[in-house]
This record gives structure tokens, C-alpha cells and sequence, in this order.
């Protein structure tokens, strides 16, 4: 396919190049966009699903879905998606139906509102807002409530512990992020994710001179999206499917939706603030095939450290959270800004990143700042081990 | 006191129980409303200080919540009360049961022959050591001896169950922990050893295989070369388990220091298996009490002094290499005996004197021992059961208590329980 076939489709629905009067064609052209987005957002998800299955299924040695739809099992997610639909909608008789029936809409619309900013092409941002990144963070937060909204109402023990987790999750890894994604904000000078690609193809991938910040990105991502060693909010083994336990049919499927969604934002958002977006070096000609690819290929990197970890535990988590990352990022900052007022080149601000990395690893494991083995629940062990002295 | 009102503990008709069972249930039923009951304000030495009634701390409340039988971590059908504060375990009562299957007095029922059958039904992941504790009674009460193949296909029989059995436990304790890839490995190298007990004896979970005096069948042809190949593969795989999981910093965040307990404690609990093993005590029904061809073979009882999960995990891992330490010897042994018999001598009809007969093995959760009665039949008057799990289980609430739930289920993953062998 022509990697400027998206980009002359944008601009024929009036979606490329600077909006100038706000009237009803505005209106129609917004709409229009809205719907080419999210159309193009949810066929994307279902074949991610099933991607993400199938290599999930390659890391541990099985072949993954394969019946449903052809050969390749093409087919299944839609029919997922099909019987989600065709499932009884049932509601605890003893919940809250509005809040229980709120919950799902909170949590889908902001995962899929995020995609309003992503630069899929040099013009092909649906809106280019001035203060994307600070939108980004916003819109994200809000899903936080409804997951808290969908644990309180489905008046379930199992269900309320995962939303209090959740809260406590999202909120502690809500800053690392935040300090992470304002590293390329500094170096870039702007908020607009626009102006950070561009910034990028005149200098270089921002991954380079924001190592750090890439990889507390990337983990505080996993927190996020509640991806393997961060999974406590649906523990499996400890809450059975934590805030979703009472949901079926067609709101479960919007959760599921919105989680994969998440996903691909981690990766979409990586890809446009670290890797360079739509752009390429060395004279490649860039498009919206190299956004895709990029931000696949993060994704994968989630999923491959989701078939491998096991699960941390709600204290570790904090204390990666607040006594690793949050540091982390800020030195990253100092560094960064450093970056921006000397003006060195960018392989020595690389080094510097790397060096000042281990020195924040080595003080953190020397000061015991690093996640103890057990911080949380230390006095009852060691009461508990002096009990019971070993033969 | 009015008529209609509901007694406050429900009984069960009292034809079919006998008075010390309901007296039992009245117990944990009591129990069960006690954990309701008490609220935060209850006295108890390891509770929480009472609340200062002018201080203007946040209101917290306890939580019972009802942990299973339909909980995926509880492995089965076992219901676990607890008391929660935040996230913290305060109490818990199990509750057991919802697997009852009678195997005990079905047995009485049944000759000895039908009655191994039965065996496999109780501890369905390791059936083959069922087998062997069940048959290994019942020669002693009758006076059979085993000849040596037997003996050596009981061993190989035995070990690779145990093996499988292990395998099983893994994939399942990192489920528990929350490593899913694991899991599937794990049963992936289980295949091959269902896929060797089908050759051997034409079943995959309940193997029937072990008869009183022997086994039922001889090595098919092959058999032999096929294990060896297998087991060169599995310690090749065991190595990528371990770079899964022991090496990994997270598991051992989540399990050392987790659930503790110490020897002695372990010992007064009646702990036994990987248990004891993992709080230093140097016990293996295999070295002992020794049974079968056990004295003549070179292997480790692998123990760890941790006392806690990880020290658990360690001893069952190194014990798979035990395991096929022991399963190479009884086949290089084997060839050495091609034509002796598999069965000892025993009647066509397998009749007990009077009499009462205990014998132990050691099964992959423990020691496992069976205690038959010979009342001049062809069925046992009574068959009494040791089973590990149900010895092991009872020390959950010692040693989770005071930890968050995650740790709850790490701890309780590390017991290996079997509900078919709990509830029996």
C-alpha cells in the first residue's frame, strides 16, 4: 500500500493542514474524522488481539487461536467479540446498576479519546493540540475512576480489593509517567506531539538522549495497562478477575477492549515521544507503515515481558513506584535540562544518561532505596522468625 | 423461645452422621460464625490495639471474605475464611470437605483388586504412588512377597509419577505467583511422561497399574530407550525452568521469608514431603523407612533449612533430579533380570488373613501411609489413610497468617495440596 495513501485520505475528508473557521463543516469534517479513527482503532485492536494471542502463544509453546475464520484463526476475535454481544447482560441484583452500568463507558471512551492526539502522519493527526501531552495525561486518569467506579458498584469483596489496588496503582505510577513523558517535552519544546516528531526528524530519536525516561516510560506503561508483573488489579490467582468479576457480556468486552486499546496507546505514545513517531533517519521516507511498525513492536516487547515475569506484590509495586522510578525520572530532568541549556551533543548526553543510571541503581541498592524484600509486613516477620528459630 | 425461630447452627440429619462428625461440623460451623462475629473491636493478644475512641483516625473495618471452593488459587475445592485487614491476612479458617468421596469406606466394599482402582481416584496427580502404598499394605497384611522386577517397575512407575507430579506443581505455584508461561511448559514436559505411562500401562491419569505382589505389565518394547531419551530431554528443560523461575528476582521477592516455619515446628504439625524437607528436617520415608529396592539405589534426600516458600520450591526442584537420578539406576538395573516374574506368588483369589497391617510410602506431597485390616475376606475390613496434604494443610493458618493475600497464596501453593486425597 502507498504510505501516503492515509495521509491523501486525510486531507479529501478535510482533515489534513490547518482548520481555519469552526462552522458546520467543521462539525461534519470533526464527526467524519471521529468515525475514520475509531473505525480504524477498533479493526486495529481486533487484529492486534488476535496478533498478541498468537505470539503469546509462540512464547509458550502452543499455537494459539487457529480454528475460528480460516486457517490462521482470522476469524476469532470478531466472533469473541460477536458472542460478547449474543451473552445475557447480567447485573448483580444487590449493585448499584448506575454506577455498575457508568463503569464500562468511563473506562472505554477516555482509552479510545487518547487516539485524538496520536500523529499516525506528518499531517495525519486527527487534532494537533497545542498541550497534547498534558491532554494525554489527563484523559488517561480519568480511567482510573471508572475502574474504581466498576469495583465499588459491583458489590463484590473480590471486586472492590482489585479497584483499591488499582487506585493505589494508577496513581503512584501516574507520576513516573507524567515526569517521563516531560523529558522529550524539554528537550522538544513543546507539547504538541506534532512538534515533537518534528523535532526529532531535525535532530535525532529522543531514545537516545532520553534513555532513562524511555525505560521508566515503559514500565510505568506495564503499571498501567495492568500488563503481567504489574497484573495485581485482576490477579488472576489472588482476586479471580479482580474489578471485572461481575461483568459479562458486551461491558466486559468494552474493558478488554479498552485494556488492548491501552495497550497500543503505551506503544503508539513510546514510539512518537522516544522512536521518532512517523519519522525515519537517514533520508527514509517516513509515513504512517513506520508508526505502526514501531509502536507493534513496543506492544510485542509488553507481551514478551507479560509471558515471562511473575507478578509482583502490592508493597514491591509501591516501592519500584515511589522509590525507583519517581527518582529515576527526576534525574533524568536534571539531565535533560542540562541537555537543553549546554547544548552537547546528543551521544555525550546518551553516556551521561547511562552513567548517571547506574549511579542512581548503585545508591539506591547501597541506601536501601531500592524495593526491599519485605518492607511492608517486615515486623511481623521477624517477630514470626524469632519465634520459630530454625533447627 | 418461639418455635419458628432457626437454631442458630444447622444440623445434618442425624441418621446419617454419627455424633462425633456432627459435633465436629458444629464446631467449624461455630468457628466459621466466630470469624463473622468479631469485629474490630474484639481483644486478642495478635490482634490489632484497640482504637483510641477520640482519636479521629480513619474508620477501618475488618473483612471476612470467602476464599473459595470455586477460587482459582485454591487448587481444587477448599474454602479458606478470612479475616482481612486491607490486604493483611488477620485469621483464617479452611474448610474442607466439598470432595468427600467416601474412598475409605468404599474400600471396604470392594476386594483388593477393585480397590486399587480407587486409589488413583484420591491423590490424582501422583496415582501411581496410590498404587503402590495401597498394594504394599495389603502384602503385608498378607504375607506376599515382590519380586524384584516388580519392585523396580513399582520404583520407575513411582519416580516418574513423581516427576509428573512435580511438574504439575510448578506450573501451578507459578500460576499462583503469576507467571503464566511456565504452566504450559511444565504440562508440555508432563506429556511426554502420560505419553510413557500409556505405553505402559493404557492410561494417562488413573494408571491402575500396581497390583498386590506387582505390577500388571512388563516394559513394552522400547520402553526403556524412550525413558532415557526422555529423561536426557527433561534435564535440559528442568535447566530452562530454572532459568524461568529460580533465577528469577521477582519469585524471589514474593517467596523467601514467606510462610515460615521452622523444624521443630514443622515436626510437632506432623508436616511431611517437601514440607519438612524445606524447614531442614532430614526425613524421606524413602531413606527412613526404607521400602522396596530404595536401599540399594544412590540418591539425595534433598532438604533446604529455610524453612519458608522458596525453600519448598527448592527441594521439589532438585528433587525432580533426584527422581531421575533414581529412575536411570532401576533402568540400568533392569536388563540384568529379563525373565523373572513381575507378580509374586498370591492366591486366585486374593484373601486376607485376620489381622492389621500399616505400611508408609513416600508419595510426592509427604509420607503416605495406609493402615488395612484383614478380616478373613477378599476385602479389607477397613482401610484407614495417611494422606500428606490433609497433615500438611492443617499448618495454613500457622504459618499465613500476619501476610498480605498475596503471600497467602504463594504459601498456600507451597503446601501442594490434593483436594481428592484432603477430603479423601
Amino acid at each position: 500500500m502507498h504510505p501516503h495513501l492515509l495521509e491523501s485520505f486525510m486531507n479529501l475528508v478535510g482533515l489534513g493542514g490547518p482548520s481555519t473557521s469552526i462552522g458546520l463543516y467543521e462539525s461534519v469534517r470533526s464527526l467524519i474524522a471521529a468515525f475514520l479513527i475509531f473505525s480504524f482503532i477498533m479493526t486495529a485492536v481486533l487484529f492486534l488481539i488476535l496478533g498478541l494471542r498468537k505470539f503469546l502463544g509462540f512464547l509458550q509453546s502452543r499455537l494459539g487461536p487457529n480454528r475460528v475464520g480460516g486457517p490462521l484463526g482470522l476469524g476469532q476475535t470478531m466472533m469473541d467479540a460477536l458472542k460478547l454481544l449474543t451473552k445475557e447482560d447480567i447485573v448483580p441484583a444487590m449493585s448499584d446498576h448506575l454506577v455498575f452500568n457508568l463503569a464500562p463507558v468511563l473506562v472505554f471512551v477516555p482509552a479510545f479519546m487518547v487516539y485524538v492526539v496520536i500523529p499516525w502522519t506528518a499531517t495525519g493527526s486527527p487534532k494537533d493540540l497545542d498541550v497534547g501531552i498534558i491532554y494525554i495525561a489527563a484523559v488517561t486518569s480519568i480511567q482510573v475512576i471508572g475502574i474504581v467506579m466498576a469495583g465499588w458498584s459491583a458489590n463484590n469483596k473480590y471486586s472492590q480489593l482489585g479497584a483499591f489496588r488499582s487506585a493505589g496503582q494508577m496513581i503512584s505510577y501516574e507520576v513516573p509517567m507524567v515526569l517521563a513523558l516531560v523529558a522529550p517535552v524539554i528537550a522538544a519544546g513543546t507539547f504538541s506531539l506534532q512538534g515533537i516528531v518534528r523535532a526529532q526528524l531535525s535532530t535525532q530519536w529522543y531514545i537516545l538522549v532520553t534513555p532513562i525516561a524511555f525505560i521508566v516510560y515503559m514500565v510505568a506503561g506495564l503499571a498501567e495497562t495492568n500488563l503481567t508483573p504489574f497484573d495485581l488489579v485482576e490477579a488472576e490467582s489472588e482476586l479471580i478477575a479482580g474489578f471485572t468479576t461481575e461483568y459479562s457480556g458486551m461491558k466486559f468486552a468494552l474493558f478488554y477492549l479498552a485494556e488492548f486499546a491501552g495497550n497500543f496507546t503505551v506503544g503508539a505514545i513510546g514510539t512518537t515521544l522516544f522512536l521518532g513517531g512517523w519519522s525515519m533517519p537517514f533520508g527514509i521516507p517516513g509515513g504512517w507503515p513506520w508508526f505502526i511498525i514501531k509502536s507493534s513492536i513496543i506492544v510485542l516487547g509488553l507481551f514478551w515481558v507479560r509471558g515471562t515475569l511473575p507478578r509482583v506484590r502490592v508493597d514491591q509495586l509501591m516501592d519500584l513506584g515511589w522509590k525507583f522510578l519517581i527518582p529515576a525520572a527526576l534525574f533524568q530532568l536534571l539531565v535533560i535540562a542540562l541537555y537543553v541549556a549546554v547544548g552537547w551533543p546528543y551521544w555525550a548526553v546518551f553516556i551521561i544518561n547511562v552513567v548517571v543510571l547506574i549511579v542512581v541503581l548503585a545508591l539506591g541498592g547501597m541506601l536501601g532505596l531500592l524495593p526491599s524484600r519485605d518492607d511492608h509486613v517486615r515486623d511481623i516477620r521477624t517477630e514470626q522468625r524469632r519465634k520459630r528459630a530454625l533447627i | 423461645m418461639p418455635e419458628t425461630e432457626a437454631p442458630a447452627v444447622a444440623r445434618a440429619p442425624t441418621g446419617v452422621l454419627t455424633e462425633q462428625q456432627i459435633e465436629a461440623a458444629r464446631i467449624i460451623s461455630e468457628r466459621a460464625l466466630w470469624l463473622r462475629d468479631v469485629g474490630p473491636t474484639a481483644p486478642r493478644e495478635d490482634g490489632p490495639p484497640p482504637a483510641d475512641d477520640d482519636s479521629v483516625a480513619l474508620k477501618t473495618e475488618e473483612l471476612v471474605l470467602n476464599m473459595g471452593p470455586q477460587h482459582p488459587s485454591t487448587h481444587g475445592v477448599l474454602r479458606l475464611l478470612l479475616r482481612i485487614e486491607g490486604e493483611v491476612v488477620k485469621d483464617l479458617v479452611p474448610d474442607l470437605g466439598f470432595l468427600h468421596s467416601s474412598f475409605e469406606k468404599v474400600f471396604e466394599n470392594r476386594n483388593f483388586q477393585q480397590g486399587i482402582a480407587y486409589t488413583d481416584r484420591m491423590d490424582y496427580l501422583a496415582a501411581m504412588t496410590n498404587n503402590e502404598c495401597y498394594c504394599r499394605s495389603a502384602e503385608r497384611l498378607m504375607g506376599v512377597e515382590v519380586p524384584p522386577r516388580g519392585d523396580y517397575l513399582r520404583c520407575i512407575a513411582s519416580e516418574m509419577g513423581r516427576i509428573a507430579s512435580h511438574l504439575v506443581w510448578v506450573g501451578t505455584f507459578g500460576l499462583d505467583v503469576g507467571a503464566l508461561s511456565a504452566f504450559l511448559y511444565c504440562f508440555r514436559e508432563r506429556e511426554f511422561i502420560l505419553n510413557l505411562f500409556e505405553a505402559l500401562c493404557g492410561a494417562r491419569l488413573t494408571y491402575n497399574y500396581m497390583r498386590v505382589g506387582g505390577v500388571a505389565f512388563d516394559l513394552p518394547e522400547g520402553w526403556s530407550e524412550q525413558c532415557l531419551q526422555f529423561l536426557d530431554y527433561f534435564l535440559d528443560r528442568l535447566h530452562e525452568l530454572d532459568e524461568l523461575l529460580t533465577g528469577n528476582e521477582i519469585l524471589l521477592r514474593r517467596t523467601e521469608g514467606i510462610g515460615t516455619i521452622g523444624g521443630e515446628d514443622a515436626i510437632n504439625w506432623g508436616l511431611s514431603g517437601p514440607m519438612l524437607r524445606g524447614s531442614g528436617v532430614d526425613y524421606d520415608v524413602r531413606r527412613s523407612d526404607p521400602y522396596g529396592i530404595y536401599p540399594e539405589l544412590e540418591f539425595d534426600v534433598i532438604t533446604e533449612a529455610g524453612g519458608d516458600v522458596l525453600s519448598r520450591f527448592f527441594v521439589r526442584m532438585r528433587e525432580m533430579r533426584e527422581s531421575v537420578k533414581i529412575v536411570r539406576q532401576c533402568l540400568a538395573k533392569l536388563p540384568d533380570m529379563p525373565d523373572e516374574p513381575i507378580v509374586g506368588k498370591v492366591g486366585k483369589v486374593i484373601r486376607a488373613k485376620k489381622g492389621e497391617a500399616y505400611s508408609h510410602i513416600e508419595s510426592p506431597r509427604g509420607d503416605l501411609g495406609c493402615y488395612m485390616i484383614g478380616n478373613n475376606s477378599d476385602r479389607p475390613y477397613r482401610a484407614k489413610w495417611r494422606a500428606p496434604s490433609f497433615n500438611n494443610l492443617q499448618v495454613i493458618p500457622e504459618i499465613a497468617r500476619g501476610y498480605l493475600i498475596a503471600d497467602l497464596v504463594a504459601t498456600l501453593g507451597s503446601v501442594d495440596i490434593v483436594l481428592g486425597e484432603v477430603d479423601r
